[in-house]
Formats: structure tokens, sequence, C-alpha cells
């Protein structure tokens, strides 16, 4: 598996890593501001909404709604997964927003919309890094 | 008068501009020559020497150091404000406030990039550890084109934008590149041409995306009082507005509007006092078909969600009442990868009368308006012969 993954790997940093750690897990860390109750995505230790240093990590539900979307026909060489696929901003339910693969859906945007509600997934794409994906779910 | 530009009004001008000796594809010179044609004629625009040049702005690649030792110029202001490819009207604006503080008189703005050829132009490369390639190159991004369309595809869902409304704004740049003997596409196109031509990154076809070229593009700016003893006419800098909001695109505040557009043309339009109804003609960074129809939006020509019916039925185009990216834009002029220098020097070519067969009668007041970053940031500028 890491010998062959072709894709861009992510590389934690110091603030990134718990995420990175519990990804690992099969789980969806956020953070949550202690002031301002915001949840927020990607991981930073200050709140981007209020600046407070206040900050906690939070266990999302991994369920969200697709915001926006493309399909991408011409991805950079070798990455791994073939072309067209859909790659979608995932707003939260607890309100953060972050980019994903949106997986088990055909790349036509017939099949596809805004607002589409989503769950989380998890694929590991080398023993240490395990990227989030999101798929369609039945409402609720 | 704290937080209060309007006393910036008019105190500077536009003396020279300049493109690359030619533009498109050179694989014979580097971005720093680019950058040195663009001065050279840009000065000679001017009616001014090296010499006298005191205050040096750029931004990409190439730094504020690389042209001070390429083109033997010492200046005692320096520039390299970088937030993308509309950075250019950017400098304009630290200019006129530099010139306008006594810190500087004379400033050259220079823009170089060996967009297409690659001469002198290392490859960006985020980092493993970048919040980039940890958040969104992992997914498989493909730079601007799945950027900008992100917003493209949500302002479909909130307002019915279609991707014929989007082909509109590429049918009616190519009319213009057509009357420009500089532009690199001149040849005509359709609706279904765009239409038809293959998907880069849904919703965009090649025909909603720019070109990829080589350029060089430079303008002058000093203050309203030396303009006035140079060879061509002034084209004053009335307003400017300048705004950032994120660097990825997933960290966007909202897909369906342009926030930082939004901010910088509020700005502008409250320095210069000029209402929507005395603009001639617009230069819109036009990266993508998309981008002009938020910047409609943003810069309040329109309502939100009513960029698409406004630049339906070539609305753009020539002999059209909103003469949008009259050098033929991005789209189908030059787009070397930052593209706002070249948004100033058509306008100054407009305000001056000098634009020939593309040239919109009796324009005295134009606007300027960037993208940079994936609609990271934004700026305007608000530019006439009139003060």
């Amino acid at each position: 598996m890491a010998d062959t993954y072709t894709g861009p790997i992510p590389k934690p940093t110091p603030e990134t890593l718990p995420f990175w750690e519990a990804a690992k897990r099969h789980t969806l860390l956020i953070q949550r501001c202690d002031d301002c109750a915001t949840h927020y995505f990607y991981p930073r230790p200050l709140c981007p909404a209020c600046l407070s240093r206040r900050v906690r990590w939070v266990e999302a539900s991994g369920r969200g709604r697709l915001h926006t979307f493309v399909i991408n026909h011409r991805p950079p060489r070798n990455f791994p997964v073939a072309a067209p696929f859909v790659i979608g901003i995932v707003e939260l339910e607890e309100g953060a927003r972050m980019m994903s693969h949106i997986v088990d859906v055909e790349p036509d945007p017939a099949a596809i919309r805004c607002e589409m509600p989503l769950e989380v997934v998890f694929e590991d794409i080398t023993e240490e890094i395990t990227l989030p994906k999101f798929r369609p779910r039945k409402e609720p | 008068m704290t937080n209060d530009s309007r006393r910036l009004r008019g105190s500077a001008a536009i003396a020279g501009v300049g493109e690359s000796d030619q533009l498109g594809r050179l694989p014979d010179k580097s971005a720093l020559q680019l950058h040195m044609e663009a001065t050279h004629n840009a000065l000679a625009d001017a009616g001014l020497r090296k010499s006298d040049v005191d205050a040096v702005f750029t931004s990409g690649r190439n730094t504020a150091n690389d042209l001070p030792e390429y083109l033997g110029i010492r200046p005692r202001f320096v520039g390299g404000t970088q937030v993308g490819g509309c950075s250019f009207l950017l400098h304009v604006e630290h200019a006129m406030a530099a010139i306008a503080a006594g810190l500087c008189e004379v400033a050259l703005i220079t823009h170089g990039e060996s967009g297409y050829s690659r001469i002198a132009m290392p490859a960006p490369r985020w980092g493993s550890d970048s919040t980039n390639n940890q958040f969104e190159l992992c997914y498989g991004t493909s730079g601007p084109p799945t950027g900008y369309a992100f917003a493209a595809t949500r302002h479909m869902h909130e307002y019915g934008t279609t991707s014929e409304q989007l082909a509109e704004v590429a049918v009616a740049t190519r009319k213009w590149a057509a009357l420009n003997p500089k532009a690199y596409a001149r040849d005509p196109i359709t609706i279904d041409d765009v239409l038809g031509s293959r998907l880069i990154a849904w919703p965009f076809h090649l025909l909603d995306c720019c070109l990829v070229t080589d350029a060089g593009g430079a303008a002058i700016v000093t203050s309203a009082e030396r303009a006035r003893d140079l060879p061509k006419k002034p084209v004053y800098v009335l307003g400017s507005g300048e705004c950032a909001t994120h660097q990825m695109v997933s960290q966007m505040p909202a897909y369906d509007r342009w926030d930082a557009a939004q901010v910088a043309g509020e700005r502008a339009f409250r320095m210069s006092g000029v209402k929507h109804a005395d603009i001639d003609v617009a230069q819109f960074y036009d990266a993508f078909t998309i981008v002009p129809i938020l910047a409609l939006e943003a810069l309040g020509f329109c309502g939100r969600g009513e960029g698409g019916p406004f630049v339906s039925n070539q609305r753009t185009a020539p002999g059209g009442d909103f003469p949008m990216n009259t050098n033929g834009g991005g789209l189908s002029y030059t787009h070397t990868g930052m593209y706002g220098i070249f948004t100033i020097i058509e306008a100054v070519r407009q305000m001056r009368g000098e634009c020939a067969a593309r040239q919109v009668a009796g324009a005295k007041t134009a606007i300027c308006h960037g993208t940079g970053g994936i609609w990271s940031a934004a700026a305007t500028l608000i530019l006439s012969t009139e003060r």
C-alpha cells in the first residue's frame, strides 16, 4: 500500500497530527471553540471566527451535505483515481466545511446535486495516512 | 480623515503602459526578458527614462529583488505584494499611497511570465506538509480549473445560471479578440463550440478556460502633477480597493458570491465618487467564464444571481451596451498565469483612444477588476482621463 500509492500524500504538522491520527482510526475529528462555539476545519490551534486559543478537538458526526462540487476530467499525472471523479466541498452537520472525494456516485452532473446528504467513509492510502471521503446517505 | 481613502482620489495617474514585444508562445525568451521588454516599452510610452524610476513593484515568480538587478534600477520604494494574478492592481493602489506620502514619485509595476514555454519558470510545488497538500491536493485537484469551478457549480444551483450563459462570455470575448491584432486566439467561436469543447473540470469546458501564454506587461504610475507634463494623456486613478479572504478554495467564505470583490469594489467606487452608469468600459480578469459574472454581481453592476442573464445576448461583445474585456481578455488575448496587469494596459489604451478597431467610442472612464489565487483576493481600479 505505502509503496504503491501514486497520489499526493499528506504529511501532518504538529497542529494537524491529531486529525490524521484519528483518521487512521477511522474517526473524523474537527475543532470547536470554547468561547464562541464555532466548529471549524482545517485544524489550527486558534478559532478563525474569534481568534480564541481555547479550542478543543471533537468527533464529528460524519454526516453532512454536498455544498458544491466539480467533476475533474483532467487530474494530475499519476493520480490514482480514474477520471472523471467528483471533488466536493462538504458542509458537515456541525457547520465546518472540508474538501473531499464524493464516492459511490456517477461522475455525471445529472446524478449529483448540491445539498445532497453525505456520510463519511475512510480510505487507507498508506500505512500512516487515511483520507476521509464521503458517499451519499439516505436521510435523515 | 482616518480610514478615508477619498483624499487619494486622482492623486496619481498612469503615465505609461506596455507589453512585451510579442505575446503568445515565445520559447526564445525568459520570464525576466518579458519583464524587461514590457518595462522598456512602458517607459517609452510614458516618455520617461530608467533613471526617473524610483519605485519598483512586481509579483509572482520574480521578486522585487530580481527586477532591480536585471534592469539596473535602485528603487527607494519596493513593493512585492503577491496575492495572485490581481497583484498588479493592488500595486497601483500601493504606488498611489506611496507617491502621496512622498516616498517615491515614479513607480514601475512590472510583470513577466513564461507561462507556456516555462523558460526560467521553476514549477511551483506545495510541500507535502503544506495545508494545500494535506487538505486539497490529496483529493486530486487540478489547480485553478477545479478551484474556480466550485463557485460556478454553486452559482448554478442557487440561481439557475447555465452553461450557455457562461459560454456567452467566451463568445463575446473572442469577438473582441478578433479586433485585436495582438490577441492569441482570434477565430470566431459559437456557444455550441464552447459547449462542445472537451470537459476540463465540469462545469468548465476547454473554452470556458483562459489561455496559457508567455508575455510581459508593465505600467508607470506617477503623481497627477508630473503626469500632466508627460507626452501621453494622463489616466487618473480615481478609485481603488482591495481585499483578501482565503488561500485554499475550501476556505472560501461563500461560493455563490465573491466577498473579496464586493469589498474591493465598494472601496473603489466610494473613493472615486463615480457611478456605475458613468463606466464606459470594463476590464475584468476572466480566468474562467464564471469570473466576470461573479464580478458583475460583486461590483454592483447587477443584483446577486443576475450575472448570467446580464451577459446573455452578447451584451459584453462589440456593439453590446456593456463593453467588457475589449482586448480579448485572458480567454482569447493573453493569459500568462497572472493577467491583472493587462486589465490596466487595455483600460489605459481605451481611455487614450488608442484602440483602433476595438475602440469604445468616447470612452472616458474605465473599471479594472482582478482575481488572485482561487477567488482568494480581489482588487478594483477606477480610471479616467477626467479628474
